[in-house]
């Protein structure tokens, strides 16, 4: 699915992303609604939450947290490159950026156990 | 197809998000640190001015944000143009601004 | 270590060489004899002299000057007077098709006419201040500006960025990453007075802010060029127009 002409570092940083954008973007709506409607009687919101210390819900919001993150970092790596002067070490804050959102998803999984 | 005014507007969007998408991975990293109950996020929240400013501002600029990068994804994937795109965009926006007001209010407010 | 290093007179490689036209076409194998230092040109020009007189391919200065032998090998764009056989072989086979994004003429033939149109509606063409009459400007090789313009003025056309980029794929209308590398360096020549015009081609549709920084330009350029570079710069001269009222 991915090209020869696109196995490169940056083409990939392109691609999480588009990709975390989208997961984000789908994810948005359901937050919004939850926030919005089930918070309104605190009990179905309590049981929810208590639904949401699953492990594997856990793992999932730390997903999510992870998403943010990499399309935050990602995207200000991008603010860099178009809007402060130019550097050479465009793979290098890349690779800074996922890094960073890999510690903020790690701090969010570890601080919730 | 992407015009000169989109773009500007989707960095722009994105430089204000920044400060307000690192609070928002902050509070929730304090906020999972021994569990978060329904009351004790509420009783932060409720009337809180400052609270609904930061997220009533988040929910405007993602929804900017996030319509006009779907509305590039639509194009280069799914092909659409013309009117049928920028509705497309101009639903997206709409319904995270709806949605996300609704989600505000009912955090800050109700 | 090549991996033919130890090639035998009577050891063969396939090549998988796309034939057609306009209308559409097909891979054809071709097996070839190894040699060693042996590079992709040498391999295709081989077949079309031994086996397929009708094999229709460019090339000029087969020593990595000129660009005209530009195509996709292995599915990215390349120089192959510069690209060995052994560098690029896998599982004994290369393939080889015309540069992405261009139509095809024939075989591994195609028609850069849109490229060459796009260089000049981005005004990749330097509009003079001065005459013979004037004295020569003095512009120091150190400022700056300067320093902008040299680090991407050495692009031959050779269309492996125009190959390369997905945005050129998606956008038809998109100048793509040549033409706007070009528009850049004229944009920091202070003897340029094309400016507004430029200014005007850059930003419109299909201009600068179609790409997406995915940096297939400056991966690939045979010339180590950085148009993903020159087009952030564009960007940051359109929205300090913007703000200004100047578009």
């Amino acid at each position: 699915m991915i090209r020869p002409h696109q196995k490169q570092p940056l083409w990939l940083a392109f691609a999480v992303h588009r990709m975390s954008g989208i997961g984000l973007a789908l994810f948005l709506p359901a937050h919004f609604y939850i926030l919005g409607t089930v918070m309104k009687d605190t009990r179905p919101l309590d049981t929810f939450l208590h639904w949401s210390e699953l492990p594997l819900v856990r793992v999932a919001e730390t997903g999510l947290v992870f998403l943010l993150a990499v399309h935050c970092f990602g995207g200000l790596r991008l603010l860099a490159l178009e809007f402060l002067p130019w550097t050479p070490y465009q793979k290098t804050l890349a690779a800074l950026a996922a890094s960073l959102a890999l510690f903020v998803a790690v701090s969010f999984l570890l601080n919730g156990i | 197809m992407p015009g000169l005014r989109l773009y500007l507007a989707q960095r722009i969007s994105a430089m204000v998000m920044t400060p307000l998408v690192l609070t928002h991975l902050g509070v929730m990293i304090y906020a999972i640190r021994g569990g978060l109950g329904t009351t004790e996020i509420l009783s932060r929240t409720q009337g809180s001015l400052l609270w609904g400013s930061l997220y009533g501002l988040f929910v405007i600029t993602v929804s900017i944000h996030a319509a006009i990068g779907l509305r590039v994804i639509a194009y280069e994937w799914f092909k659409l143009s013309g009117l049928l795109l920028n509705l497309f965009a101009i639903l997206v926006g709409l319904g995270l601004l709806a949605l996300g007001g609704q989600a505000v209010y009912t955090v800050v407010l109700a | 270590m090549s991996k033919l290093s130890v090639a035998k007179r009577d050891d063969f490689v396939n090549m998988c060489i796309w034939r057609g036209d306009a209308s559409g076409g097909s891979f054809v194998d071709y097996k070839i004899p190894v040699s060693e230092t042996q590079t992709v040109l040498d391999a295709v020009t081989w077949v079309q002299r031994n086996v397929e007189p009708g094999l229709s391919y460019r090339f000029a200065c087969r020593v990595g000057m000129c660009g005209s032998c530009a195509m996709m090998v292995n599915g990215r764009p390349r120089w192959t007077c510069r690209t060995h056989v052994s560098k690029v072989i896998k599982n004994n086979q290369i393939r080889l098709e015309p540069l992405r994004n261009l139509p095809v003429i024939k075989d591994l033939v195609c028609d850069l006419s849109d490229f060459f149109a796009k260089w000049l509606k981005a005004n990749g063409r330097f509009v003079p201040t001065a005459t013979r009459e004037h004295p020569v400007k003095k512009i120091s090789p150190l400022s700056r500006q300067r320093q902008a313009a040299n680090a991407a003025i050495e692009c031959i056309n050779c269309a492996v960025c125009y190959a390369a980029c997905d945005a050129v794929e998606q956008y038809p209308n998109y100048l793509g990453p040549a033409a706007l590398n070009r528009a850049w360096t004229l944009v920091n020549d202070v003897r340029d007075d094309g400016k507004r015009e430029r200014l005007r081609a850059i930003t419109a549709d299909g201009g600068c802010q179609c790409c997406h920084s995915q940096h297939g330009c400056a991966s690939h350029c045979p010339n180590e060029l950085n148009p993903a570079r020159s087009i952030a710069g564009l960007k940051q001269v359109a929205v300090t127009a913007i703000f200004k009222g100047e578009v």
